[in-house]
């Protein structure tokens, strides 16, 4: 079994801040605005880099949307920061007229998403936004896995012409993709081929989804795992085909299993190839405090879950 | 440059095109439309400077956004007579596959429209980004927005003119519809905006008025001195008094014309007053 090494744990939003970097010094069009969460983001070297293309919109984040969308008219890439949660539930409207509905080619990146946000607790940990974005016609959506994943996808949606919310989180997770990577929005990632069930994970889960295919084939189950980081437009080809090879499929996501990747996967499988799939998710629940393995570890979010339930949809093939 | 006498039979024109076009679909607003009518003439006929084979990006031409969007129909009259797109098309207001949608949008790529406007309270910001974006591109033109009275009590709209006003943005021109009038009766029976000058003064704009907002040589002086104060480190705001419905006298003084269209009979008074001069669509 081939074997994923961690390189060193890192945040993904440092990866998100690392592709802005690189992005202030090869895309004179990319600015970026932020709602008084600079340090949090990660936009620190932005800001000091480029002053002029930094734009801190202080604790308004209906206006930093509704500023982004403008700012596209006449060029500019807007990259947007703040919290997941206040990246989506609280500006939905403004995003869904003035970015999506108006075609506006912003950039929507959202950092602390999910629980492993910690200890702040449920009012600032969204398990909704995946959901909420999905579901808007137009928009792009990416939850990626890792540091090098996250600094990769940040320039590659400076590349693609149109709203995108790119989803990234707080805490130090395991660093094992490439560094050299070409991020290809769309494109699902097979990180094991297997025979017996299909895992397809997103962001945090991406990891825990390796690790539980270490642990299934030391018990003599194949397990094919699929690092899926875009969740709208969905590769929905890669889905079928591992579905029709192994017959069952487990969804793993730092996510409400109402509206988020789950869902998306359950329904191209019901339109092309109806397979018995599991949820490692949170169940319609709101999070709450505590340490992000804590909380990984309560709402089932983790490796550990992941086995569970590939060995309880491998009973319903 | 058009005379004044040309710019009163072109807003002349636009009134009856608002009339008529609500009046085709039995839906739409004519009301805040009829009262902004002026505003719409004086900034397409001889306010900006604006280029009419449309392109999204704006560049070097002067932008205006609508953020009160119901009231697309002079929107869409004054952008077709200035030639965005064809008058005929005036005809498919809110029809089925029309790019006329009921409020402003860019979807259909109806040329002329920037933004989709309709959700109230959120034009300002975009006009705000696209001023911020015109000062990096080292574009000295101006950006203007309109908004309605009852729209600002919308509290991202307070999150705009803080920022507006915190970070100098000197090249736009905010123009408030202060026609007193929202849907459920007055602003001052539904949520008394207070006292406006004072509030943008507070916030740190430059506030001017029009004493008469449908008076068109009092728009077009407005408009012009509020163009003289921009580059001045204060992001202008115009308070503009207007009536809701100006032009067709049964429908003034009153929010009762604020969505509604008017009957065959109603339309025929509404048009005998507001006689043809540049040819109806």
């Amino acid at each position: 079994m081939k074997e994923y090494k961690n390189t060193g744990s890192k945040d993904t939003r440092s990866g998100f801040g690392a592709g802005l970097t690189e992005l202030g010094k090869t895309n004179e069009n990319v600015v970026a605005l932020c709602a008084d969460l600079t340090g949090s983001l990660k936009m620190d070297d932005f800001k000091a880099n480029h002053p002029e293309r930094f734009f801190q919109v202080g604790i308004a984040e209906a206006n930093m949307i509704g500023m982004a969308a403008g700012m596209t008219i006449g060029g500019k890439i807007p990259f947007t920061g703040t919290f997941a949660n206040f990246s989506t539930g609280r500006v939905y409207d403004q995003i869904r007229q003035s970015v999506a509905y108006s075609g506006k080619n912003v950039k929507i990146c959202a950092s602390h998403a999910g629980v492993t946000l910690g200890e702040d607790g449920a009012t600032h940990q969204i398990l909704e936004d995946l959901g909420l974005m999905k579901m808007l016609p137009g928009m792009t959506v990416i939850n990626t896995c890792d540091y090098n994943q996250t600094k990769a996808a940040t320039l590659a949606i400076a590349e693609h012409d149109g709203p995108v919310y790119l989803r990234f989180g707080r805490p130090k997770v395991a660093n094992f993709t490439p560094e050299d990577q070409k991020f290809e929005i769309g494109k699902a990632l097979k990180l094991y081929e297997g025979t017996d069930v299909t895992i397809i994970a997103t962001g945090h889960l991406v990891w825990e989804a390796i690790q539980a295919a270490v642990e299934l084939n030391e018990k003599g189950i194949s397990a094919e795992v699929i690092d899926i980081h875009t969740i709208k437009p969905l590769d929905e080809n890669a889905i079928i085909e591992s579905a029709k090879k192994t017959g069952c499929v487990v969804t793993a996501e730092e996510h409400n299993f109402l509206g988020g990747l789950g869902e998306s996967v359950a329904r191209t499988l019901a339109e092309n190839h109806p397979t018995p799939q599991e949820f490692v998710a949170t169940k319609d629940t709101f999070g709450e405090s505590g340490t992000p393995a804590q909380l990984m570890d309560k709402y089932g979010l983790n490796a550990a879950a992941i086995v569970k339930a590939s060995e309880k949809v491998l009973k319903r093939k | 440059m058009p005379d004044i006498n040309e710019l009163q039979d072109f807003a002349t024109q636009v009134r009856r095109d608002i009339l008529r076009q609500v009046h085709k679909v039995n839906s739409g607003h004519p009301g805040g439309s009829l009262g902004c009518t002026e505003f719409f003439t004086a900034l397409y006929q001889e306010v900006m400077d604006h280029n009419t084979s449309f392109n999204m990006d704006g560049k070097e031409e002067d932008l205006f956004f609508l953020s009160n969007g119901h009231i697309s129909p002079v929107f869409y009259s004054v952008l077709a007579r200035s030639g965005y797109f064809p008058v005929e098309e005036l005809n498919t207001f809110r029809l089925i596959d029309s790019r006329l949608q009921g409020h402003p949008t860019t979807h259909e790529g109806l040329p002329g429209i920037r933004i989709a406007s309709g959700s109230l309270g959120q034009g300002m910001s975009v006009a705000l980004g696209a001023a911020q974006t015109k000062k990096l591109n080292n574009d000295d033109h101006i950006v203007y927005s309109l908004h309605g009275d009852g729209e600002l009590q919308e509290g991202q709209n307070w999150e705009a003119i803080m920022y507006a006003a915190g970070n100098k943005i000197d090249n736009i021109i905010s123009t408030v519809d202060l026609n007193g009038q929202q849907i459920d009766g007055s602003t001052e029976t539904v949520l008394p905006l207070g006292n406006l000058k004072a509030k943008f003064e507070a916030f740190g704009w430059d506030v001017m008025e029009i004493e008469d907002g449908n008076d068109l040589q009092q728009v077009i002086d407005g408009l012009k001195e509020a163009k003289s104060r921009t580059g001045k480190g204060k992001p202008v705001c115009i308070l503009m008094n207007t009536v809701m419905g100006n032009g067709v006298d049964f429908m003034m003084h009153t929010h009762a014309w604020h969505g509604k269209a008017p009957n065959d009979e109603q339309l025929e008074t509404g048009l005998a007053q507001n006689p043809e001069t540049l040819g109806d669509y």
